[in-house]
């Protein structure tokens, strides 16, 4: 289990320093610092052992955040509870920042002693810390006996992620799926690999305690449904042959009852109040690749190297991307570039070592293409330029991955509203992951 | 020098290095990085010349992007154009740029060695400094290549600056050492020596330091340095401390240059010539004189730069190690500094001591300050200082101290840092068992140790234990004592239960008689350490076990209990568990003989250098030990030697005296082929698994049996004995034995001997271990008279039979050994007898690499001989490879009682020559022996009833051995009959009986052996019922005392 849960700056000052267990000394601030944050090679792996001790880190902006155990602990658990934490600070104080951190220094101890006991990770659900750990000072004059007995008994409860008695006027939901698709292409246009990973986060401002079902176009489920009405089958494959996809592997919130999906693949949950990551997931078939790059790169003779990037969107022509920037590499020796480009505008960034385009809207089935001469200075290394890949960001109103909400049920049989008085909205993004061509 | 001018301050470069300092991160930092590149790069490419500052600016940012530890592949060209720049600044920074950032483009290379050149050749002292500076801090073999030549000239010619004379001379120096090769001897050198008269103490100091380097190689030409350099160092110490004014330190006359000078006369032997002698003594007394002087600073670096001079002087006295006189005046003096306040001079001068005590003029000087190092050792808070004087006591001991400084490092291991102790724990070792007188005192002395300190005794201090208890008769009843007291502490060290498990296991009987450490006492004091200890020490135990078995037959089933129990049987250890059941069945099945022989005592260790010892100077490395050692061994040669001479007579089996005289043996000697221990138990092992099978198959009408044996032997009868505990034996020597390599073949059928290496099985008596000497002509070796006798030559077979006798001897009270060993081959044996019955394996083994022809071996046995005994055998194959053993089976039957031997005849041609051997075979009357148990009353009544004078047989002789009452009692039973005890009223008296079995007749057999110590004789009386019998019974075992 974690013994110790340290946050430094970027300088490897130690502003948050909490030790759980006494295998763990002072001395091991040190060692992650001296090995690790002030280490001189560039990679860095995320779990780094030093002297039988394991640091587990996870960095945010300038902010390390690094747990230390002596013991064999199941590493993907420290880091879900890292990024948990990082979740529940960025909830409480916004941007986790050096100055942050320093301003709110007490009211992460706090959390601390709440979300982690003796090294084990506890309810770190953002909703259920905040009724008891707040920022507006000391209110336990206020709080009556019962509130603090209906806190206890709701975080020690079943349902420990959300309070009785949450009660709004409008009852709303907003559902908000996230994608990142990322791609490896060849020079000629052929795919190495490529994959989503997609997130759908939900924002529930509903009263009482509804009950929730989800459902999207996952493929096992409507290929169910359709064994169940033996006459559509055919129709459904012909029709909604890409209606459907294939999800790799997901992960849920604590809320969602696993049983349920283990037998019935229904997603079905009572949610917590306010925001919250409701499952995620990864695909590999069928990917969307909204966009094309299409490079073309001429060495002429040792001094001068041109280059053509040619980008295609591959989407309906009515949507739009947003914030594109292509980021092409110049070669080590670079020692002048002259860019041309048809749209958006271009530069050559010299502390980055790559020409840098930037196209602030672009419609679907459109192309644009920049062209560049790069001057280049004789050197005495006898190494070639490695050519690195032109990589992409951009931005696109659909889900690469095909995913589809189907519906979203909400059954609260106490209070008298009914699924039709829920306001839902429904939201895609799909951002680039690591989206690059090589050259 | 010229000023750096202040418009030379590079505004730019000064800006962009702020830039990097205040970066946040590393990234920040990188792309600042980046920019600044691409800047330079912009402005290399640019089409308008650089001007020299611009270039310099830009080439002093690329050094220090590459002092952070990037990559930089460009602006060589813009620093090579810098060399050629007129500005000093501009040219330093050039070959800043290129020391640092080396490359290997040939192209630049010709151009730097060029812009070289020039600067070389240029009569600007600067230029020619830079140029230097370049060059010595490259000292690439390229550099060495393009400039060793040219840099003598420039060292020795007339009219070159002094300034520029020390950087060529340093610079000359970086070359040779880094390519000794291109730099050439020439008439160079001799004037090169003359620089030591220079006038410029700086070029002086610089020579002398190229002078001392390339004297070191070839000492003979810079031979006339040493009256130079004395003289240079006469005027140095005598001068008075305004004298050499820039190069006096603190009122010290250039102690640098002293310090050189006293290095380089290190190089050399004192001088010949008596002038020079007479100076250079006069000089080592005036600086051991101005050590006497009061300071004339308080100031630190006065005392160090004076203590400097004077330790290098005491080194070149030590060096020289000719001056009575000043070596014991250097003692002195450093035994004045051994209380001194500061505690480097403490250390260095215990260092430069542990030299000292190695010289034979001031070893006794050193000895006067032995309580002053002890004093230190207690009460030294520096443990590097404590180590120090660790290392003094151990080069100061000799046989007078050694008790006194054992003690003492002994009291001091229990307060000693854990970083040093185990370094005096071998310490404490060596010197106990180098310096034993005698051997209850090493004994004690070792199992403190271990119980001091425990964790920090390595394996070979208790091997080394073990091996001298097993080659000292004296002391094995003694350490059995001990030990067994030791145990009964109720903590002690897993290396005592070692210890102790291994010696009760040989030599437990020796204390049996003593009810308070009686068989079964001892057992249960190991066993209520078995559960505590660690694998390997339980599989040692489970090995004293079953040899308690065999000592102690009376608590057999006791043990048998123990090896049943199923923390035994079913141990998750694989070891322990193949011990435990293997034991089980050897102590059910095998009969007491087979059980004794396999059991046996463990044979003597060759002698070796001792196992610690090699430890000792694996740790320290090669050098610092070994001279020591070696000097301290031959001085002491010639004390031992006086004090301990013991005589060797022909009969005893040498084993030297002390473990040194041993390793003094193996010096004077050099390094022998021995048969290792390890091949003669390969060869055991073969026994076990050719012959022994077999032998059982006879005793054992059950195939079942037999079968169950095969298996048993094949995989691990190793384990019986448990010598596998005792893998520090050296590695088989490759010369020339042949019993490692007969057995080599055998290595597929039994991986586990060959591989683990440790599987000592050892059924042999100790004649196998025995060194033998393989050159003709050292038959005279005391190491081995025996054998030495035994080698027979076909031209003398009349000296055979008579040499023979003594072999006989040998194998009276032993069945198995090596029976004859000469260059060419080696006969071994081993046999069992059984009531009437034996057979005897003979193995011979081929010692060369070439083929033995027509060989045939035939047993020859008189007329009146063959009608008492009968042998029957097979012939063997008549060609012996080369390094190949072959085998052959003897069966014996005894039909009436014998007096004479049978004769082993070996006939074979080896290259050209036709060899003929003979030995006598030891099958002895005895061998029939099978023993009777009786009570008191018994005997007595028997022994009236064969009052007839014929009957009885008597002989009172003088004892050939010392007189120990174990090893008396060992040889009887190991004649064959049983020892009776409490027979006899007197019981220092030893009684035996048992039964002669022939074939024809049963002959009862009673002896009485009356030991008279004052007297050093013995009285042995033997009655059987056969006049013949009793004669011979007597003439065999009077031999054996």
């Amino acid at each position: 289990m974690i013994g110790g849960l340290f946050i430094y700056n970027h300088k490897g000052e130690v502003l948050i320093s909490r030790v759980y267990r006494d295998d763990i000394g002072r001395n091991a601030v040190d060692a992650f610092r001296v090995n690790v944050i002030h280490a001189r090679q560039q990679v860095r792996s995320p779990v780094t052992n030093i002297a039988r001790t394991s640091f587990f880190h996870v960095k945010r902006s300038n902010i390390w955040l690094a747990a230390v155990t002596k013991q064999n602990v199941n590493a993907a658990m420290v880091f879900e509870f890292l990024y948990k934490m990082c979740d529940v600070m960025t909830a409480y104080f916004g941007k986790i920042s050096e100055e942050n951190i320093k301003n709110n220094f007490v009211l992460i101890y706090e959390l601390l002693d709440e979300i982690l006991d003796f090294g084990y990770p506890q309810n770190s659900e953002t909703g259920a810390l905040k009724t008891f750990i707040t920022q507006q000072g000391i209110k336990s004059q206020l709080q009556t006996k019962e509130e603090q007995s209906q806190i206890t008994s709701q975080v020690t409860g079943q349902i420990g992620w959300r309070r009785e008695g949450i009660k709004y006027r409008r009852n709303e939901l907003f559902l908000d799926v996230l994608e990142s698709v990322n791609l490896l292409m060849s020079p000629q246009g052929q795919v190495l690999s490529a994959h989503v990973s997609g997130r759908v986060v939900m924002k529930s401002y509903l009263s009482g305690m509804p009950e929730c079902k989800f459902g999207m176009n996952d493929k096992i489920v409507i290929e169910k449904q359709g064994k169940g009405t033996a006459d559509e089958t055919g129709k459904s494959e012909l029709g909604s042959g890409k209606q459907s996809i294939a999800i790799d592997d997901c992960t849920f919130h604590q809320c969602v009852r696993l049983s349920k999906f283990d037998s019935e693949r229904s997603i079905s949950f009572i949610p917590p109040d306010g925001e919250f990551e409701l499952m995620r997931y990864r695909t590999t078939k069928d990917i969307i690749l909204p966009f094309r790059v299409i490079p073309l790169v001429r060495e002429v003779g040792r001094t001068k190297l041109e280059v053509k990037v040619v980008i295609k969107s591959n989407f309906k022509p009515s949507l739009l991307a947003q914030k594109i920037e292509v980021r092409i590499p110049t070669p080590l020796n670079t020692s002048g570039v002259q860019v041309i480009c048809m749209k958006g505008k271009a530069k050559y960034k010299a502390s980055e070592n790559a020409i840098v385009w930037k196209i602030k809207r672009m419609a679907g089935m459109k192309e644009s293409q920049i062209s560049a001469e790069i001057e280049l200075l004789p050197t005495n290394d006898k190494k070639k330029w490695a050519r690195p890949p032109i990589s992409m960001n951009f931005e696109v109103p659909f889900a690469p991955s095909g995913l589809k909400v189907r519906y979203l049920k909400v059954f609260e049989p106490k209070l008298n509203y009914s699924d039709h008085d829920v306001i839902k909205w429904v939201r895609y993004i799909g951002r680039s992951g690591i989206y690059e061509t090589r050259c | 020098m010229p000023a750096v001018s202040k418009g030379d301050g590079m505004r730019g470069l000064a800006v962009f290095i702020s830039d990097i300092r205040n970066c946040k991160s590393k990234e920040a930092e990188i792309k600042r990085i980046n920019k600044e590149l691409a800047n330079i790069r912009s402005k290399f490419k640019g089409d308008k010349a650089l001007d020299g500052y611009s270039k310099k600016k830009y080439v002093c940012k690329l050094l220090f992007i590459f002092l952070l530890g990037h990559d930089i592949d460009f602006g060589h060209m813009e620093a090579v154009n810098l060399l050629s720049s007129n500005r000093y600044t501009e040219k330093q920074i050039g070959y800043l740029f290129i020391s640092v950032l080396v490359n290997s483009n040939s192209e630049l290379i010709r151009l730097i060695n060029n812009a070289i050149k020039n600067d070389l050749a240029s009569r600007n002292p600067t230029f020619m400094g830079l140029a230097l500076h370049c060059i010595a801090n490259v000292g690439s073999r390229e550099m060495a290549e393009a400039f060793a030549g040219e840099i003598p000239k420039i060292l020795v010619a007339g009219d070159t600056m002094d300034s520029v004379k020390q950087s060529a001379a340093l610079c000359l120096l970086r070359l040779y050492r880094t390519s000794p090769d291109f730099v050439p001897m020439g008439d160079w050198t001799s004037r090169v020596v003359h620089l030591l008269n220079d006038q410029h103490l700086g070029v002086v100091t610089a020579a002398t330091s190229l002078i001392t380097t390339l004297a070191q190689k070839n000492p003979e030409e810079f031979k006339t340095s040493v009256s130079l350099a004395v003289s240079r160092l006469s005027r140095i110490v005598t001068s008075a401390s305004t004298d050499l004014q820039d190069y006096t330190y603190y009122f010290v006359p250039a102690p640098w240059l002293s310090v050189k000078l006293l290095r380089l006369l290190q190089c050399y032997p004192p001088p010949e010539d008596a002038a020079v002698r007479g100076r250079l003594t006069e000089c080592l007394e005036t600086i051991l004189n101005k050590a006497q002087e009061p300071p004339k600073s308080k100031k630190v670096q006065h005392s160090n730069a004076k203590n400097a001079v004077l330790f290098e002087a005491i080194s070149l006295i030590i060096h020289h190690d000719s001056e009575p006189n000043l070596l014991v005046r250097a003692c002195n003096q450093l035994g004045q500094f051994l209380q001194h306040r500061e505690t480097n001079l403490r250390y260095l001068a215990l260092e430069s001591m542990c030299t000292l005590a190695s010289s034979e003029f001031s070893h006794e000087a050193v000895k006067t300050h032995i309580e002053t190092v002890i004093n230190a050792l207690k009460t030294e808070r520096d443990v590097s200082v404590r180590q120090r004087a660790v290392d003094l006591l151990y080069a100061m001991c000799d046989r007078s101290n050694a008790q006194q400084i054992v003690a003492e490092m002994l009291n001091y291991l229990e307060t000693a840092d854990y970083s040093i102790r185990e370094e005096i724990v071998l310490k404490v070792a060596i010197l106990a068992e180098k310096y034993a007188v005698d051997y209850t005192w090493y004994v004690d002395t070792i199992l403190n140790l271990i119980r001091i300190a425990g964790d920090y005794v390595s394996e070979e201090v208790w091997y080394r234990v073990i091996q001298i208890v097993i080659n000292r008769d004296d002391v094995q009843g003694y350490a059995a004592k001990t030990v067994f007291e030791a145990l009964q502490a109720p903590a002690c060290h897993e290396n005592l239960v070692k210890v102790g498990g291994y010696i009760l296991g040989e030599f437990g009987n020796l204390i049996a008689g003593d009810p308070r450490s009686s068989p079964l006492i001892q057992f249960n004091l190991l066993h209520s350490k078995f559960h505590l200890c660690s694998v390997p020490t339980r599989a040692l135990l489970l090995s004293t076990y079953i040899k308690f078995v065999n000592l102690f037959p009376e608590i057999k089933t006791t043990i048998q209990d123990v090896l049943r129990s199923d923390s035994q049987l079913k141990n998750a250890d694989v070891e322990l568990q193949q011990r435990a059941v293997e034991y089980l069945r050897l102590s059910t099945i095998a009969s007491t003989d087979i059980l004794a022989t396999v059991l046996e005592e463990m044979p003597p260790f060759p002698e070796r250098e001792s196992s610690i010892l090699a430890k000792l100077k694996k740790k320290k490395g090669p050098g610092t030990v070994t001279d020591l050692e070696e000097i301290k061994k031959e001085r002491n040669s010639d004390v031992n030697g006086g004090t301990e001479s013991t005589p060797v007579n022909a009969s005893t089996v040498a084993l030297p005296d002390s473990p040194l005289q041993g390793s003094l043996a193996e010096l004077v000697t050099g390094p022998r082929p021995r048969p290792s221990r390890l091949n003669s138990s390969r060869l055991a092992i073969h026994n076990l698994q050719t012959g022994v099978p077999c032998l059982f198959k006879g005793f054992f009408t059950s195939e079942e049996h037999s079968g169950f044996w095969l298996i048993s032997l094949n995989t691990s009868l190793l384990s019986v004995c448990m010598a596998s505990e005792l893998n520090i034996q050296s590695t088989p020597s490759p010369s020339a034995d042949l019993l490692g390599l007969g057995a080599a073949p055998l290595t597929s059928s039994a991986p586990p001997p060959s591989s683990t290496g440790s599987l000592l099985v050892d059924v042999f008596s100790d004649s196998a271990s025995v060194v033998a000497p393989l050159a003709p002509g050292s038959e005279d070796n005391f190491a081995s008279p025996d054998l030495a006798s035994s080698e027979v030559v076909s031209e003398e077979p009349a000296d055979t039979v008579h040499d023979a006798d003594e072999l006989i001897h040998k194998f009276v009270c032993k069945n198995n050994g090596v029976l004859f060993e000469n260059q060419l081959l080696q006969i071994g044996l081993k046999s069992e007898f059984r009531q009437n019955l034996g057979r005897m394996f003979i193995f011979y083994g081929n010692k060369t690499s070439t083929q033995f022809l027509n060989f045939t071996p035939t047993l020859i046995c008189s007329d009146e001989l063959q009608s008492s005994l009968n042998l029957q055998t097979k012939p063997v194959d008549p060609t012996v490879d080369g390094g190949a053993q072959v085998q052959q089976v003897v069966n014996i039957e005894c039909i009436s009682d014998f007096m004479e031997a049978p004769i082993l005849n070996i006939q074979f041609r080896y290259g050209g020559t036709f060899q003929n051997i003979s030995v006598k075979l030891p099958i002895t009357l005895n061998k029939f022996f099978q023993p009777t148990e009786m009570a008191s009353q018994d005997f007595f009544q028997r022994w009236k009833q064969l009052s007839n004078p014929q009957q009885e047989m008597q002989n009172i002789f003088k004892a050939k051995h010392p007189m120990d009452t174990e090893i008396t009692k060992a040889k009887i039973i190991g004649f064959g009959s049983a020892l009776l005890e409490e027979v006899d009223p007197n019981p220092a008296n030893f009684v035996g009986a048992g039964i002669i079995h022939t074939k024809t007749t049963q002959i009862g057999c009673l002896l009485r052996l009356e030991p008279n110590l004052q007297a050093q004789m013995y009285r042995l009386t033997l009655r059987t019922s056969k006049e013949t019998v009793s004669q011979r019974l007597c003439e065999l075992l009077s031999e054996q005392f």
